[in-house]
């Protein structure tokens, strides 16, 4: 641990609304997002890159935003959970989510949902197998999964 | 109105946490909060000679460091054992003392020394590594099996032995093996897990000093025990003074049952700086210093006749209760383990003997399923075991000792209400394709894989119940569930319940029972759950109990609910409240148009007059407004049961284990809402095969936590699951009147003996959890003939 931080004014776009901030270069992105805007929807689960709870677009494609410094990001566009349902109507991704059953505690949901998001730019009709492939960096405790792929099923139908 | 018990009923609860609303703990901040960082102890045993704060201190943003020594001069209390446990000879549990933090000795990796408490995380953790800490290493004790014979931990507690319990019956047990024609054994070790919540325990306490309260919000399944707790033994705050929120819980699995040290001194500290204090757990703390899971060690015998028929059964475990005894550590291992040690099965003699021990790792509590996995995992091992032995069908021995008569007494606790046993394996064995096994099994040794199947038939106990029985066997609690359902005076409706979820689907499947009973739609209806401020004291979330308690005090609300509206709707409508029927959410005068809707009496009982006449429409005697209030406490337990059946293919090559087929026939009884149900079953399945393939805690001799992040410990990740294939059967619960069984454990219970079993048959040879791919290879290869290259 080390004291002393410099600072870093940084802009950037986060879910469509223009931020200019002060920020430590130490202030990972996911630290920056919950603690500096207040988005908390994005969520910590781990310490080393793995759960991906905290997963967010950055100039449209996903990353772990625990393990990038937002000092870096400046000018990037940023889109997080609470930024992808349009004009009050959820996400074709959040809907399959909601319909299938998709998720219980919904912790590792936001991470979840937008890794899902970037693999449909990716892949439009993925097979479970890719599904399931893709998701490998999203650890969740509940659903035993099932549901997520079904639902990334169902909103690639959708979309 | 349609009936919504019964229906896939979207969950109410999804909005919110799909769009980033939920609120977890550790999205509540408060103005002017600091931050506690914890330091713990780098040793699994030592004694504490010193603890310097000095240069701490003067770090910069340090609002305040305790210690040891201040949980002493406060005199706060220890953390608690809920459960009291007598040895065979009649000698209670020995317990050793549980301070939150520490003064004199550290038992654990992680174990709890000070707090440094200051204006921001960093300068937290920047203050915490300046704390100088004089310890004096002590040998540690980790080993389950030797800790018995290992230097004893604490001054009084000889053999590190917490109890030596016996469930049964030794000499009848004797008796029935004298007539055996064979014996079956099997020595077993039953992997210890973390559970892994995928939210971090995290607290934020807020001390108002103008009222003197303290508001802990806390990731709880169980804020009103985490309130009695706090109070009544660690004495940080009169109840009356303390209040307790578990808002959105990520997950719990048994982990958040119970207030921590962390709880307990965020509470305390919050109250002493008169500011708030916040702590979030990053995820080797969760490893460290969450309660883990299982951790037994068992030697267990079937006594049979030839032709199949069980005659006994005796089980000796060795428990590890790790370095304290929790809350539910010591419950786990025997009352909830030892009676469904004998499985599914008519056993006529059976006994569980279980020595819990105490070592130098993290407590061990409740896990998702909580010692019946334990037992189900020992006897389907075994009966597998002698169908091996005897040459019989695995499902053909299991047929033969199944109860067919229900209500069934099994061999050492438990009456079992309902079941039907033989048509869930059937049903799970034509789902599976079981006959088709072997054309499968050619067909993947045309490819070079070795394919194997495996059953499970298990039965479980959940729901725990009666509280009066409960706390004859050393209960420090009830265990029943309370419901207030009020209606406000517009006609919606909220239903306060004591249970909480965290990711079961409470506000939608309550909401579903709710609606059915009152007639109301379900988007007038609001669940609330999880502050100690809102509605009654109740017993949170655990054991699959929340449905079938917790549900059935709702319904039991709502019919109180009902009578008092019956009585109002006949003074409204001037007949006798015998002649009142209710259905669809309207009272009705028999073989009349005439009456009212629940809403509008609602509205009356609020507003009892009429303006510019003085005439109520409350009966005599009724007070106005319509709450009401129940305490549900179940007559028996809830008994679900199934049978699981899974396919493995392994490649001798690699020894990589891939799961082919999974299929899980469940009997949950009445089944609410069975998307809802078919989640749990799915969760619990990957948690159980988790356990049978993939996950293993290990501390090393020194009692260092090796598996402490998500690089050492394996979590299931999407990629190594099949599609399951659920089916289901239904013999309603008789014990409450929803006739529901709980279904959140299932999955867990019945998956690692399912899935060892098909490795086993697919390998040919016994092997323990986790079957990794290098166990797997060894198995297949053969140690003997590697070593014997190697040198």
């Amino acid at each position: 641990m080390w004291d002393g931080a410099e600072m870093s004014k940084i802009s950037l776009e986060v879910n469509g609304k223009k931020f200019t901030k002060e920020v430590s270069d130490h202030t990972l992105l996911s630290v920056f997002l919950r603690e500096i805007l207040n988005l908390t929807g994005t969520h910590v689960g781990c310490d080393t890159s793995q759960c991906g709870a905290c997963v967010v677009h950055v100039d449209g494609k996903s990353i772990k935003s625990c393990t990038a410094f937002a000092a870096d990001l400046n000018g990037s566009k940023i889109t997080t959970i609470e930024g992808i349902a349009q004009n009050g109507k959820m996400h074709p991704m959040q809907e399959a989510f909601k319909k299938l059953h998709g998720l219980q505690c919904g912790f590792c949901t936001p991470g979840m949902v937008m890794s899902a998001i970037d693999l449909l730019q990716n892949n439009k009709k993925p097979s479970d197998t890719e599904i399931r492939d893709w998701l490998e960096g999203n650890i969740c405790r509940c659903t035993g999964y099932q549901n997520i792929v079904a639902a990334v099923k169902e909103a690639a139908s959708k979309m | 109105m349609a009936s919504l018990v019964g229906s896939r009923v979207e969950r109410k609860e999804d909005k919110k946490l799909l769009t980033g609303r939920g609120r977890y703990t550790a999205d509540v901040n408060f103005v002017h909060q600091t931050f506690a960082y914890f330091v713990r102890s780098p040793h699994a045993r030592a004694q504490i000679k010193k603890v310097d704060t000095s240069k701490a201190l003067k770090s910069p943003g340090v609002v305040s460091i305790l210690t040891g020594a201040d949980i002493v001069n406060d005199k706060i209390g220890g953390l608690i054992a809920g459960w009291r446990i007598k040895s065979e000879d009649g000698s209670d549990m020995k317990v050793p003392p549980h301070p939150p933090l520490a003064s004199d000795t550290v038992n654990y990796v992680g174990d709890h020394v000070a707090v440094v408490i200051a204006e921001t995380l960093d300068e937290a953790r920047n203050a915490a590594e300046l704390v100088k800490v004089d310890y004096k290493i002590l040998k540690a004790v980790v080993s389950t099996k030797d800790a018995m014979s290992s230097d004893q931990i604490y001054k009084d507690i000889p053999k590190n032995m917490c109890f030596d319990w016996l469930l049964g019956d030794r000499a009848k047990v004797k008796e029935a093996f004298d007539k055996a024609d064979k014996i079956i054994k099997i020595d077993l070790i039953n992997n210890r897990l973390i559970p892994n919540a995928m939210e971090p325990r995290a607290a934020n306490a807020d001390y108002n000093p103008s009222t003197e309260e303290i508001t802990l919000y806390t990731t709880s399944q169980n804020p009103h025990l985490a309130r009695i707790i706090i109070s009544a033994f660690n004495g940080v705050a009169p109840e009356n003074k303390l209040r307790v929120i578990a808002p959105d819980v990520g997950g719990g699995f048994g982990s958040k049952i119970y207030p921590y040290a962390e709880e307990v001194v965020c509470s305390w500290a919050a109250k002493k700086i008169e500011r708030p204090v916040k702590w979030v757990a990053d995820r080797t703390e969760s490893f460290l210093s969450d309660c883990h899971g299982r951790d037994h060690v068992t030697h267990a015998e079937l006594a049979v006749k030839n032709d199949g028929t069980f005659l006994g059964f005796k089980n000796e475990t060795i428990a590890n209760l790790g370095a304290y005894a929790s809350v539910f550590g010591t419950v786990t291992p025997t009352y909830l383990f030892g009676p469904c040690a004998t499985g599914v099965y008519k056993m006529p003699a059976a006994y569980t003997n279980v020595k819990a021990i105490y070592t130098n790792t993290a407590p061990v509590d409740a896990y998702r399923g909580a010692g019946r996995p334990e037992a189900t995992y020992t006897i389907e091992t075994l009966v597998e075991k002698a169908a091996r032995e005897l040459g019989m069908d695995p499902a053909e021995i299991r047929m033969k000792n199944f109860p067919t008569q229900f209500p069934f007494q099994q061999t050492l606790v438990h009456s079992v209400d309902s079941g039907d046993y033989v048509t869930g394996l059937n049903k799970a064995m034509e789902v599976a394709d079981y006959k088709g096994f072997e054309k499968r099994k050619r067909e993947s040794a045309s490819k070079g894989k070795l394919r194997g199947i495996g059953l499970c038939s298990y039965f479980e106990a959940c729901g725990i119940a009666p509280s009066p029985v409960v706390m004859m066997l050393g209960c420090g609690i009830g265990l029943w569930e309370s419901a207030e359902v009020r209606f406000n005076p517009t006609g919606n409706v909220t239903v306060f319940t004591g249970s909480h979820s965290h990711g079961q689907g409470h506000d939608t499947t309550f909401a579903q029972i709710a609606a059915d009973q009152l007639g109301v739609p379900i988007e007038n209806i609001e669940i609330s759950h999880g502050d100690t401020d809102k509605g009654p004291f109740g017993y949170g979330t655990y054991g699959s109990r929340s449905l079938t308690v917790g549900g059935t005090a709702i319904v039991k609300a709502c019919d109180k609910i009902i009578a008092k509206g019956k009585r109002v709707a006949a003074k409204m409508l001037e007949a006798s409240v015998d002649d009142i029927e209710f259905s669809n959410g309207e009272f009705v005068v028999a073989k009349s148009n005439k009456k009212k809707t629940i809403g509008e009496v609602a509205f009356a009982c609020y507003l009892p007059g009429t303006y510019g006449e003085v005439k109520s429409p409350l009966p005599e005697g009724d007070e106005p407004g319509l709450k009401e209030t129940s305490f549900f406490d179940p007559v028996n337990f809830s008994f679900p049961a199934g049978s699981h059946i899974c396919e493995v293919e392994v490649d001798p090559d690699t020894g990589e284990t891939k799961l082919a087929k999974y299929t899980a026939v469940d009997d949950f009884g009445t089944i609410i809402n069975p998307l809802v149900v078919e989640g749990q079953v799915h969760g619990g399945l990957a948690q159980g095969i988790g356990q049978a393939l993939y996950e293993n805690c290990h501390y090393d001799e020194s009692g260092q936590l090796v598996t402490a992040s998500y690089m050492d410990y394996t979590m299931p990740r999407a990629d190594n699951f099949p599609e399951f294939t659920l089916g289901f059967t239904c013999t309603p619960a008789t014990s409450n009147p929803l006739g529901t069984k709980g279904c959140g454990e299932a999955g867990a219970i019945a998956a690692p003996p399912a899935v060892m079993n098909a490795v086993m048959n697919a390998i040919g040879t016994e092997i323990s959890m986790p079957a990794t791919a290098e166990k797997v290879w060894k198995a297949c290869n053969g140690n003997k003939k590697r070593n014997s290259e190697a040198a």
